[in-house]
């Protein structure tokens, strides 16, 4: 009876000390994860479209920069101008730092949107905007991997009879095309621009 | 012969008189920072933007806008949801309470001009009415800045 007492005893103080061994081990390795979970981004940059001069374009191009992501189309004559018109004083306020971040604008009207009529679009923003489309399988491919929404929704008194709703944020990825950021449609450029900066500089 | 003169005279301002009073709501309508971006061409639609002010002292009610340069002028607002989707529909009538001002501007109203009759061209005006419930009529001259502009003066 004793005997067993004690061979229990024994048996607890073993377990004891294995769970003292292990746990720093099971601890630095739950921090690790967590450190790693906070430094892996929500998601990558990923697609395979067209430029506005007509050249196959993947996220790959633009390894080692940043990448200034804007979705819409070239009908829209109110939030897409108004982004892009942002993008452009973002970019001229960057300075030197401009040739790390490639501004980049994608369509959500591919019908509409072809690399011509994108061609006759972004490059009066003079801000090195790169305009991109694709068929209507790219673009929802590249939606659904950007986590983007977009709906045509017919309007007769709209040109062609439809306009489109679309996600209206400016998305920022990283020199690994990592998400790292997005701002809500109408934050201020200057804003956008601070934030960028200190980003860049880390 | 001089009293016929003056009858005359009252006559032919009696319409102004009326008019006049006739428009003391929308009359008293005050607009200012106008201005729009280029367009590309006539086939997409452009947008204007300003603040309408009512400086007098009754409500007065935007009901429409007319231009000759787009067949069909519009207000819209644009709306943003929680999810950050953007969609712009017609907004109607707007009533402008006496002292207050509505803008048109980035991220919430504008001017939609669609059916563009002509290219709006940088550096160029073009005249832009504004129609108000009681009949008056505010006629603006609105400034073409460039497409990327951010503003009346920037
Ligand atoms: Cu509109």
């Amino acid at each position: 009876m004793t005997l067993t007492l004690f061979r229990k005893a024994l048996w607890a103080l073993a377990g004891v000390a294995a769970l003292a061994l292990v746990w720093p081990l099971l601890w630095a390795d739950y921090r690790a994860d967590r450190a790693r979970a906070e430094r892996e981004p929500a998601f990558q940059a990923d697609f395979e479209l067209t430029d506005h001069r007509g050249m196959f374009r993947t996220q790959e191009d633009f390894a080692g920069r940043w990448m200034l992501v804007f979705f819409g189309f070239a009908n829209c004559p109110d939030v897409c101008p108004t982004t892009l018109s942002e993008v452009a004083t973002i970019m001229e306020g960057l300075g030197n730092d401009a040739e790390q971040v490639q501004p980049l604008f994608i369509s959500i009207d591919p019908e509409r949107d072809t690399p011509s009529a994108l061609a006759d679009f972004v490059p009066r923003f003079e801000a090195g905007i790169i305009g991109l489309t694709g068929t209507p399988d790219q673009i929802a491919t590249t939606s659904q991997t950007f986590k983007i929404f977009y709906e045509r929704f017919e309007e007769a008194s709209a040109p062609d009879g439809y306009t489109m709703s679309h996600s209206s944020q400016l998305f920022l990825f990283g020199p690994e095309a990592g998400y790292v950021a997005s701002w809500a449609y109408n934050t201020p450029a200057e804003e956008i621009l601070a934030d960028l900066r200190e980003r860049i500089a880390q | 012969m001089k009293s016929i003169l003056i009858a005359m005279l009252v006559a032919m301002t009696l319409p102004f008189g009326l008019a006049t009073s006739a428009r003391a709501g929308a009359g008293d309508v005050v607009v200012e920072n106008a201005w729009s971006r280029a367009s590309i061409g006539t086939s997409r639609p452009g947008a204007a933007y300003m603040d309408i002010r009512n400086a007098g002292d009754e409500d007065v009610m935007l009901t429409g806008l007319r231009t000759d340069l787009a067949g069909m002028p519009e207000i819209h607002l644009t709306s943003t949801n929680e999810q950050g989707v953007s969609s712009m529909s017609p907004v109607g009538e707007i009533a402008i309470a006496p002292g207050e001002t509505v803008a048109l501007a980035p991220g919430g109203m504008h001017a939609m001009l669609m059916q563009l009759r002509r290219p709006m061209e940088e550096g160029e005006t073009f005249p832009l009415t504004l129609l108000f419930s009681d009949g008056g009529e505010v006629t603006v001259e609105v400034p073409i800045r460039g497409i990327a502009a951010r503003g009346p003066d920037d």
